[in-house]
């Protein structure tokens, strides 16, 4: 195996060289419409080393951790942690990544629970909107929310918040 | 029973009917849910998209608490659930992973407890019974399809289920109340989970055939039992438009529980039609 893909391998925890191209991941995938390669290409890029192409990927932040071709695959495979461990060096190695909308919505939740140690969905939705600079999509959709009392204006917030802090900080210590 | 309780973030935002009901529907039922103190959000789906170890210390934080009392974590919520039990098993594992977890948080994991979503609760044998015999108005003639999406189910190694492909726990609840629930074949599909904020269309062009399949099944409703799936399903369902009810509001229903026009108004599509 190339050092990518031993990487990945290492730190996804997946056997990623047993990946035999039998197609039953891309075959049950919700997904996949919106991916450049079908899952077992991803998989076999991988294996080649195409490690650029990869983290620049649509594919990469597409997933949405469904599992479902985890589970379904004979040798085992789990994609979902494949892309989590991808999305963590594209991250760490600040490659911008090509679903600036998903990215935006990702960080803007992880910022709502570093600050809160709980969701606000109001604050995390302005930031979202803030960092994607669209503000016009799904006004509607957040609009009939707001006006049933589901986004309320007030964040919930968690005492322990020093354990969050630490939690946050420990990312850091892995790599 | 007792049981420590986890309501997430969105209990009181955008599944507080959801958390409302479960509520409701456990007191009919006889079982006293304590709730954890000062829970922390579980991360979504976006701490461990983002990070591994954020994604496992935030859940792993709650059951830490949560071993304190000694009693079964409940999360209704299937991405808490999720969340909650893929820190269950690093811990369990005992690993390195746990002991970074141990040293974060500073607590030793020594109790060990269970992490329980509503599928479990409804698999212990007694409970069809329990629903039975709370049964006030028997919600004849209602057909529903169930549906799980992945956090309730996937990946099996996390959630422990034995039958991921074709789960049939929350149909028999379902029964138990004297609905009709028909099977399909969609009920573990995804809903197209946080594409719901990022990219809606797709979520939509994935609602919109779940909705088509729902009703070409014969199903007036979808039962759902996660808010994330509730949330896509009642915004995103295009043209079809069935309305998408929690297990826990269905057996509200048959229970006749107070305060349930409260919770048909904050669905999207509106589901009190349903039981006139």
């Amino acid at each position: 195996m190339n050092e990518f893909a031993k990487e990945i391998s290492e730190r996804s925890g997946q056997p990623i060289s047993s990946c035999y191209q039998c197609g039953k991941c891309s075959a049950g995938c919700p997904a996949v419409q919106w991916f450049e390669w079908p899952n077992h290409g991803f998989i076999r890029k991988i294996q080649l080393g195409a490690k650029e192409e990869l983290l620049k990927s649509h594919a990469l932040w597409m997933c949405i951790a469904c599992e479902t071709c985890g589970t379904r695959c004979p040798n085992d495979i789990h994609i979902s942690s494949i892309m989590d461990a991808m999305r963590s060096m594209a991250k760490a190695e600040k490659v911008a990544s090509a679903e600036p909308s998903v990215m935006a919505f990702h960080t803007s939740f992880v910022d709502s629970v570093a600050k809160y140690g709980r969701v606000h969905e109001m604050s995390m939705l302005v930031n979202y909107k803030l960092k994607t600079r669209d503000f016009f999509t799904d006004v509607g959709v957040g609009m009939k929310l707001f006006f049933k009392g589901k986004i309320p204006l007030k964040p919930s917030r968690v005492a322990g918040k020093a354990d969050i802090d630490k939690v946050m900080a420990s990312s850091a210590d892995k790599r | 029973m007792d049981l420590s309780f986890y309501p997430g973030c969105t209990a009181h935002s955008t599944a507080w009917e959801f958390i409302t009901s479960t509520r409701a529907v456990f007191d009919v039922l006889g079982h006293n849910l304590e709730e954890i103190e000062d829970w922390n959000c579980c991360g979504g789906a976006s701490a461990r998209a983002l990070d591994r170890m954020v994604g496992l210390g935030l859940p792993a934080r709650n059951l830490f608490t949560a071993q304190e009392a000694g009693r079964t974590l409940f999360a209704p919520c299937a991405g808490c659930y999720n969340n909650l039990r893929r820190a269950l098993k690093a811990l369990e594992e005992g690993g390195e992973e746990a002991d970074a977890l141990k040293k974060t948080l500073g607590r030793e994991w020594d109790k060990p407890i269970d992490v329980w979503s509503l599928v479990e609760f409804f698999q212990r044998p007694e409970a069809m019974e329990e629903i039975r015999n709370n049964v006030k108005k028997p919600l004849e003639g209602l057909k529903v399809v169930a549906y799980y999406g992945c956090q309730l189910v996937r990946p099996p190694k996390v959630t422990d289920a034995t039958n991921w492909e074709n789960p049939t726990t929350l149909e028999s609840a379902c029964e138990a109340a004297g609905a009709c629930a028909i099977d399909w074949s969609y009920k573990v599909d995804c809903c197209g989970a946080d594409m719901g904020i990022s990219h809606g269309e797709h979520a939509g062009t994935i609602c919109s055939n779940l909705g088509v399949k729902a009703a070409e099944a014969g199903a007036d409703a979808i039962v759902v039992s996660c808010g994330l799936c509730h949330a896509n399903m009642d915004m995103r369902q295009g043209e079809v438009k069935l309305p998408v009810l929690y297990i826990t509001e269905l057996l509200g229903e048959a229970f006749q529980c107070e305060g349930r026009d409260k919770w048909w108004k904050k669905h999207v599509i509106d589901p009190s039609g349903l039981f006139k």
